[in-house]
């Protein structure tokens, strides 16, 4: 198991960050896609938009961003009978069995 | 840069059937030199493969199966877009000056490893195509309008054309309602708006300007490649509504090809589902922005083939390694006014477009006759 899936495994959702230029990498990598610059592991806000949601078998799915940059797809659990593209949402939960999970509410 | 004909085509009928790899390719290039006039394994130099099968040393294993001893040998592997990609590196071979006959063959099972895209991290729990697909889709609704039954008709469509390619794995019509009535995959997308993995092969041969006539007496030029890749996580497409690699791997096939949109009689585009090919409509160039739907709708009113004679992906089933090498043996065929029943009227230039995982890559070619 990576880095990245154990501490996502502990639920925390970190990602790299560039040494040199700042520049947060994603997906995680050992070096800045940006410069090659060497780069530090750094947990992620749980803040995030929604960019945009389907649903299937009544179970919401969306692509969530973190940070202005990092596009992540997870779960997300409302009652809300209508999503508006831009809201903000929380990260409950995250987690890696076999596969990365986030799960989002509504903040 | 020397001109690249295609010169030789070989399919086979597209199937659920558990077939190796092997078995498939060697049945398309069996084919291929059934039709090609002239063709020995001798004149064979380039031999390139292309699959997501997990399969090791396939060129060369192919090239024993197959008789040939080439001076070039290897795979290509892209996911979706493993076929145009390597026609394109064929292509490079020939126009270089390294060999003057290149073949190109791509295969793939129907359980083929390439259908889950399980590095991809940015897709959390959510791997299956379906899941990026219902995002375009539910983007392009709310910023364009587009509805249910504007996707419908793109199946409609394609799976109508489809009837007359006797490869396809589909053989029936559908209609707009029993599309829509199909099972919800999820809220935007139903089983019908989908193209279904399936096993089939494809070849085809290339070769330069000085010996093309030797193999065929109307050699189909590549006169126009585009590629581009923009990543491989599907998140980093920023906009849904658009696919960023096709309109970049477009502008430059125009360019290089001298042409533009207007020009182009037939087009196979990579309607892996429905919204793929309203998007693509709108990004080749062949419709404005938001109006792609109107532009399928008006083919399928019209019963205009000029969009995926051969029924696209949806009609004529996603066998991902060969899909690319199927649709210029379609537009091969349609520039040579060998299409039957799929003729396009008058077709001079063709297009090709196959893509890859959500749109990150793209290639673009454009064949003149």
């Amino acid at each position: 198991m990576t880095r990245f899936e154990s501490e996502l495994k502990n639920g925390k959702f970190v990602c790299s960050e560039c040494l040199k230029c700042n520049k947060l990498v994603w997906p995680p990598s050992d070096f800045c896609s940006n410069c090659f610059g060497k780069v530090r592991w750094r947990q992620l806000s749980t803040i995030a938009t929604l960019v945009e949601f389907s649903k299937k078998d009544d179970i919401i799915f969306c692509i969530a961003e973190f940070e202005g940059t990092i596009r992540v797809m997870g779960a997300l659990e409302t009652d809300a009978q209508e999503l508006i593209i831009g809201k903000e949402l929380q990260l409950v939960k995250c987690d890696y069995d076999r596969t990365e999970r986030f799960i989002f509410q509504l903040k | 840069m020397r001109r690249v004909a295609l010169v030789g085509t070989g399919l086979t009928k597209f199937t659920k059937d558990d077939v190796s790899i092997e078995s498939l390719m060697l049945s398309a290039i069996k084919s291929l030199f059934e039709n090609t006039k002239n063709l020995t394994q001798k004149d064979v130099e380039v031999v390139l493969t292309s699959t997501n099968d997990n399969s090791k040393y396939l060129s060369s294993i192919i090239s024993e199966l197959t008789g040939l001893t080439p001076k070039i040998s290897h795979s290509v592997e892209s996911l979706c877009n493993s076929g145009a990609n390597s026609a394109v590196s064929a292509f490079a071979y020939v126009a270089s000056g390294l060999a003057d006959v290149a073949l190109v063959t791509g295969a793939e099972r129907f359980d083929s490893p390439g259908r889950i895209l399980e590095w991809d991290k940015s897709r959390g729990q959510y791997k299956h195509p379906i899941y990026w697909s219902s995002m375009f889709t539910k983007a392009h609704m709310r910023k364009y309008g587009t509805t249910k039954e504007d996707l419908a008709i793109v199946s409609a469509k394609n799976h109508k054309n489809a009837t007359a390619n006797p490869y396809a794995y589909f053989e029936k019509e559908y209609s707009i309602d029993e599309i829509m009535q199909s099972k919800n995959l999820t809220e935007d997308i139903r089983l019908l708006d989908c193209s279904l993995p399936c096993s089939g092969s494809a070849a085809i041969l290339l070769a330069s300007e000085e010996i093309a006539k030797k193999f065929t007496d109307c050699p189909i030029w590549i006169s126009g490649i585009g590629q581009k890749t923009i990543s491989a996580g599907f998140t980093k497409n920023t906009d849904l509504t658009s696919m960023k690699s096709t309109i970049d791997a477009a502008t430059d096939a125009y360019k290089m090809s001298n042409t533009q949109p207007r020009d182009v009689d037939v087009a196979e585009i990579h309607d892996a589902f429905t919204i793929c090919e309203i998007i693509e409509l709108e990004d080749l160039g062949f419709a404005k922005k938001g109006k792609g739907s109107s532009y399928a709708r008006n083919c399928y009113e019209t019963q205009d083939r000029k969009i995926n004679p051969r029924g696209g992906l949806i009609g004529s089933g996603h066998p991902l390694g060969a899909t690319g090498i199927a649709q210029i043996v379609e537009i091969v065929q349609q520039l040579q006014e060998r299409a039957e029943k799929r003729q396009v009227h008058d077709a001079r230039v063709g297009l090709v477009q196959n893509m890859s995982a959500a749109a990150t890559s793209s290639t673009v070619l454009i064949l003149q006759s």
